[in-house]
């Protein structure tokens, strides 16, 4: 092959090379001029038949001419292979708007996920969770925190008492408040106590809007050398800030309780109006019914009879107790009008809370 | 509590300038609660109007009712001057009595309009009311008769009831009995403001005399004090003043007749309940007793009452004439015609005066002051009070005789420290002012080194321990002194094990596509007849409740499944294609091993006591359950969705199992409320437990006609777990796993078995035979059909060899397959498929 003919060769190849447009056309293009039978190829064989002097300088031109191929044609494969790739990649696009709900969400009960919040927000302070059985004896219930059997205040609750044998009375209630949990503790623990009861107490409430015979209360109790009412205050108001932000506190009111003395009921600060009864329009705060605080809860220092009743030295400690309602919490906290919806079982209730909780 | 604020105010000379709602707001910090300020006049829209009925006709209905059809003289009230014909479904009254009268274009408490309509055949033009439609209380038993000079016929009604009196209504706690007066509230008003206070029971009253109604007590500790006083010649046709119904109405009691609302009266302004006999119907002396066992009396709402030797009974010749302190008899009631009266103002025992209120199921405006606690010094002031008004207002005469037997109990002091309430409310209160809080309140304080010896005041009945003391220093320092604290930081151990695994489970469920429910714990015959459970089931076995609220659900559960079904059902019904709930809670068994004691609380019980105590309470293991009925997964673009069925149930116990470490093993089992066929009972793998199998509950589908009783879909699947004994076998400290990443070696195999041979038991056979190169065996197929023959299934298994060292070679991974295979072959007769 003529030197010429030799360029003009790898000429047609690479424009051939540069023209193709696809990953096929390219194979085509690779066995037509890189292939055993391309030109190239030919006049590569050739050169063994010329003389020697020939065959250097002929060795040298076809095989500069087959290596500007053999590049060319990587270049090209690289190029041509990115766009195919690409090119995949669209076409795979999917409308990612399309539903993904194959399994519905599942979701924790709000007065769970309430009960496991106002339980972290304790735990933090380094103090922990007790628990106690829902069916108790009603020594624990009632002697034990000072509400002996002609306590007037014995009737303030309407208990639950589980039947006895023939006409005898069982000794045994749903328990009326979580207060037992805080006898079992002190009747089981040394003081320091610093402990919070969340859980499930029953009265025999008609069921409505607003009462239910089985509803969720959380009780503290804290028992230690030089504890007073102040104590008492600043765990509320830490407790309050925590759950409904920072700047809202409590206030007390002298109110009465067997088990504490002095006692006090506990109001929250709203925390919608914060305090202030209204909102920007004028009209009276819907959470707090234009009050500025919420009722919350009881509280008070641990009677002294109490301490005793539970084995603990009333000269040397003294305690503070408080309790609130759950449910009653979660209503105003979220603006439920009706305590039934968290006795229903309605998925879409129940969902609607997600992780806030 | 209702107060109007005129009465407070004739006792104490609060400052001109403090408004109701001042006077509230302090009453408030001091322990009297305010529940609302009423002033009747507020919710209602004249005209109302003085009427005097003229004429009334009674006619009878087809509904058994009788109506009056009346006419009333309204006065120029109605611009006419006419009668104002009216319709009234009272019979309190007659003609010529005054009535009060709401006329066409008044508005009632409620928004209740008032217009001319027709009604049984007339023309009604407007309402003759009573306290209930006027918002003086709740008494709906007749239309309010005004006394005769209460006005004439067209006067403002609003001023001749007073209706623009601000009444303030208190709850009264009860430690705060005193507060059941307008003596106790004027005192608490005078302490808020530091006004004067005049005590309506400080009189000069006669000295006890010889001539007075002889009276015994046989029992001074139930009747420490009884005050007896006469008035002879009073006129039973007089009538109650106005002030004193409209008091007496504001209060939220009932005129009745002179003589009683005198006696109501006086009760509200002292908080001492008085009793009036009828003289003339007392026969012979007057004498306390306890009852005796069976005794029987007539009390005077028409009750008869068989006694316990407990009641305190006040008794004449004549037998039993009433239930002391709490209620009179009908033998000695006065009546419309009384002129002779007794006046009865006794101290009773406040626990005797509970228990009777509670056995007889009495509750009354003079048991509720008798059972908190009454001064006991005040009887003979009260009765004086009675007296004077019945002379004054009925024409009476009071007779010269004054009985009065027993005296006061002896009022212990306390000694308390000055210090103390500073101690406990972490206010700095100095020891003057403890001193001076605790004279105001009207205590006697003598300080000496040892620290303050106080003699509460006889209307404080509550007050008997040193930190009673403590709330009144405090209330009067006010609670709005407390400072805010953070007690010391405890050194807590953060949740317990059993919390942080019940989370766990809550947070694994509902990662699951479960929503936790909360249900009523109560349960019946009837619910466990609805899952079909065997009549010897223990399920059936409960603790029955002595007072449930519905007779269908008597006694507390012994399983969670109700509740979820029933909430399921709920979700089904209002148009869910599928709900999957969960719920933990704990259930109750008995145990038999009541009554619980009941000890003292003077001291703890000791262990031997407690452990007792705790003993004969039920059973209470914490359960779940768990319910997916209808979609479990819903059909769309990727295509079909899935209902939920039996593997759903025992999958997600097999899931609880992987995140607490527990292996837990389904068992065939048949057990209701489950499909025979497809039921499991869930065990704790013995070789991971403790040694010995342990049933944690049931999993499987529902049975069918479960499903159709309860309204859920066919096929639904449930489950219940007893929570407590799978947490008991949650890992603790996990070794850590040691692993190959020598090459996997894998080998599969079909092993055809009859079809009663559980797929467990294959699995577990070739796990044995395959020895330690078995990483895992899966199964991944079940197969059944002609290629198998009749009452056979071909199981097809994955299994992964891997040693811990090596590659594996083929012979070595072929060796353990056919020993796993003959393992296999040998414990269950399974036959490789080739
Ligand atoms: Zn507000």
């Amino acid at each position: 092959m003529q030197p010429e003919e030799v360029d003009a060769a790898r000429d047609a190849a690479l424009a051939a090379i540069a023209a193709a447009a696809d990953l096929e056309e390219l194979k085509r293009v690779r066995t037509e001029h890189a292939g055993d039978r391309s030109p190239l190829a030919l006049a590569n064989r050739e050169i063994g038949a010329l003389p020697p002097q020939a065959r250097k300088e002929a060795g040298q031109r076809v095989g500069q001419a087959r290596g500007a191929v053999s590049k060319a044609l990587a270049a090209r494969q690289q190029v041509l292979e990115a766009e195919h790739e690409a090119r995949i990649l669209v076409e795979e696009t999917v409308d990612v708007t399309l539903p993904t709900d194959r399994m519905p969400a599942g979701a924790r009960h709000p007065i769970t996920t309430g009960s496991e919040l106002i339980a972290d927000i304790f735990v933090a302070m380094g103090w922990e969770v007790a628990e106690g059985p829902v069916i108790e004896a009603e020594w624990l219930n009632f002697d034990a925190l000072n509400l002996g059997p002609d306590h007037p205040a014995r009737t303030m609750q309407d208990t639950f008492w589980t039947a006895g044998e023939g006409d005898a009375e069982s000794g045994v209630v749903l328990r009326t408040h979580t207060s037992p949990v805080q006898a079992r503790t002190m009747l089981s623990q040394e003081p320091p106590i610093y402990v919070v009861c969340p859980g499930r107490v029953f009265r025999t409430d008609e069921y409505d809007a607003t009462h239910s015979p089985m509803f969720h209360q959380v009780e503290g109790l804290a028992v230690d050398e030089g504890i007073t009412m102040a104590h008492l205050k600043g765990t509320l108001d830490h407790f309050a800030a925590q759950m409904f932000g920072e700047g809202i506190t409590t206030r007390f009111r002298p109110s009465y309780f067997p088990f504490t003395e002095p006692s006090a009921e506990v109001d929250l600060k709203c925390f919608v109006c914060r305090g202030v009864g209204s909102g920007d329009s004028g009209a009276p705060c819907r959470t707090c019914r234009g009050e500025g605080w919420i009722e919350w809860g009881g509280c008070g220092v641990v009677n002294p009879r109490v301490l005793t009743a539970c084995g603990v030295d009333a000269e040397r400690y003294t305690g503070f107790a408080f309790g609130m309602g759950i449910d009653r919490t979660l209503m105003f906290r979220h603006g439920l009008s009706d305590l039934r919806a968290l006795f229903e079982g309605d998925v879409r209730f129940t969902t609607a809370f997600g992780s806030e909780l | 509590m209702k107060a109007p604020v005129s009465w407070i105010k004739e006792y104490v000379d609060l400052p001109a300038d403090v408004t109701t709602e001042q006077l509230t707001d302090r009453l408030t910090d001091l322990g009297l609660k305010l529940e609302a300020i009423h002033s009747a006049a507020d919710a209602i829209t004249g005209p109302l109007v003085v009427g005097q009925v003229l004429t009334m006709d009674p006619e009878p209905q087809k509904n058994g009712k009788t109506i009056n059809w009346c006419t009333v003289d309204v006065g120029d009230a109605n611009g006419s001057g006419d009668p104002q014909g009216i319709v009234c479904g009272a019979h309190n009254f007659q003609p010529g009595d005054l009535v009060v009268v709401v006329l066409p274009g008044g508005v009632l408490p409620g928004g209740f309009e008032i217009s001319a309509r027709k009604t049984y055949g007339h023309v009604s033009a407007g309402m003759i009311c009573s306290a209930r439609e006027l918002g003086l209380g709740d008494d709906h038993e007749g239309i309010i008769v005004l006394p005769a000079d209460a006005g004439k016929p067209g006067d403002d009604a609003f001023e001749v009831l007073g209706l623009r009196e601000e009444v303030i209504e208190f709850e009264i706690n009860p430690d705060r009995a005193y507060g059941l007066s307008m003596r106790g509230i004027a005192r608490e008003a005078a302490l808020a403001f530091a006004a004067p206070y005049r005590d309506p029971a400080l009189r000069d009253v006669p000295e006890p005399n010889a001539e007075g109604y002889p009276v015994v007590v046989d029992d001074p500790v139930g009747c420490p004090v009884f005050v007896a006083r006469t008035v002879t010649g009073f006129d039973p046709s007089a009538s109650t003043p106005g002030w004193m119904v409209e008091r007496i109405t504001h209060a939220g009691m009932r005129p009745i007749s002179l003589a009683v609302d005198i006696t109501n009266y006086v009760m509200l302004e002292t908080g001492r309940p008085i009793h009036g006999y009828d003289l003339d119907k007392l026969q012979g002396p007057i004498r306390v007793r306890r009852a005796v066992e069976g005794e029987r009396m007539t009390t005077l709402d028409g009750n008869e009452r068989t006694l316990s030797p407990e009641d305190l009974v006040v008794t004449d010749d004549s037998g039993i004439i009433g239930l002391g302190g709490v209620m009179g008899g009908e033998t000695t009631e006065m009546s419309r015609a009384t002129t002779n009266v007794l006046v009865e103002a006794a101290h009773w025992d406040a626990v005797s005066m509970f228990r009777t209120g509670k056995r007889h199921k009495v509750s009354s405006e003079a048991g509720k002051r008798n059972e908190r606690g009454v001064d006991p010094t005040i009887c003979p002031a009260a009765a004086d009070r009675v007296v004077e008004l019945l002379v004054e207002l009925g024409g009476g005469t009071a007779g010269p005789g004054v009985t009065v037997v027993g005296s006061p109990p002896e009022r212990a002091s306390i000694k308390i420290s000055d210090d103390l309430p500073a101690r406990v409310s972490g206010i700095d209160i100095a020891p003057e002012t403890v001193v001076d809080n605790l004279q105001a309140i009207g205590a006697t304080v003598d300080a000496d080194a040892d620290g303050l010896t106080v003699t509460p005041p006889p209307w404080r009945p509550d007050i008997t321990d040193p930190f009673d003391l403590v709330e009144e220093v405090v209330r009067i320092v006010g609670y709005d002194q407390v400072p805010s604290v953070l007690p010391r930081e405890a050194a807590g151990r953060g949740l317990s094990r059993t919390q942080r695994l019940r989370r766990r489970i809550g947070r694994t469920l509902a990662g699951a596509g479960c929503v936790e429910v909360v249900s009523f714990p109560f349960a019946g015959d009837a619910t466990f007849d609805a899952l079909g459970l065997p009549a010897d089931d223990v399920r059936r076995r409960t603790v029955p409740l002595a007072n449930p609220l519905s007779a269908e659900e008597p006694a507390y559960t012994t399983t969670l499944l109700p509740g979820v079904i029933k909430a399921a059902a709920r979700n089904i019904g209002r148009g869910a294609p599928g709900v999957a709930l969960f719920e933990t809670g704990t259930v109750a068994f008995p145990v038999d091993r009541g009554p619980a004691p009941i000890y003292g609380v003077d001291r703890r019980p000791d262990p031997a006591e407690l452990e007792k105590l705790f003993e004969a309470l039920p059973r209470q293991p914490l359960h779940l359950a768990v319910v997916l009925a209808g979609e479990r997964e819903r059909a769309g673009w990727w295509g079909e969705g899935r209902d939920a069925g039996w593997a759903d149930a025992i999958g997600l116990v097999r899931l609880l199992g992987a995140e607490l470490g527990v292996t837990v093993e389904p068992r065939q089992a048949n057990r209701m409320p489950w499909h025979p066929g497809r039921c499991a009972v869930l065990v704790v793998d013995p070789s991971t437990g403790s040694g010995t199998p342990v049933e944690l509950g049931h999993a499987g589908e529902l049975h069918p006609q479960v499903c159709a009783e309860l309204g859920l879909p066919p096929r639904s699947a449930a489950l219940e777990l007893d929570l407590d004994a799978l947490m008991a076998h949650a890992a603790d400290v996990v070794p850590g796993p040691a692993f190959s990443s020598f090459p996997l070696a894998k080998e599969d195999v079909a092993l055809v078995v009859a079809d009663d041979v559980p797929a467990a038991a294959v699995e577990a056979a070739l796990r044995e035979g395959a020895g330690e190169l078995l990483e895992s065996v899966r199964l991944f197929d079940v197969y059944t059909g002609a290629q198998i023959g009749e009452g056979s299934k071909s199981l097809a298994f994955a299994l992964r060899f891997r040693a811990p060292d090596r590659t594996l070679t083929e012979s070595e991974t072929s060796a353990a397959r056919d020993a796993a295979v003959a393992r296999a072959a040998e414990l269950t007769g399974a036959v490789q498929r080739t």
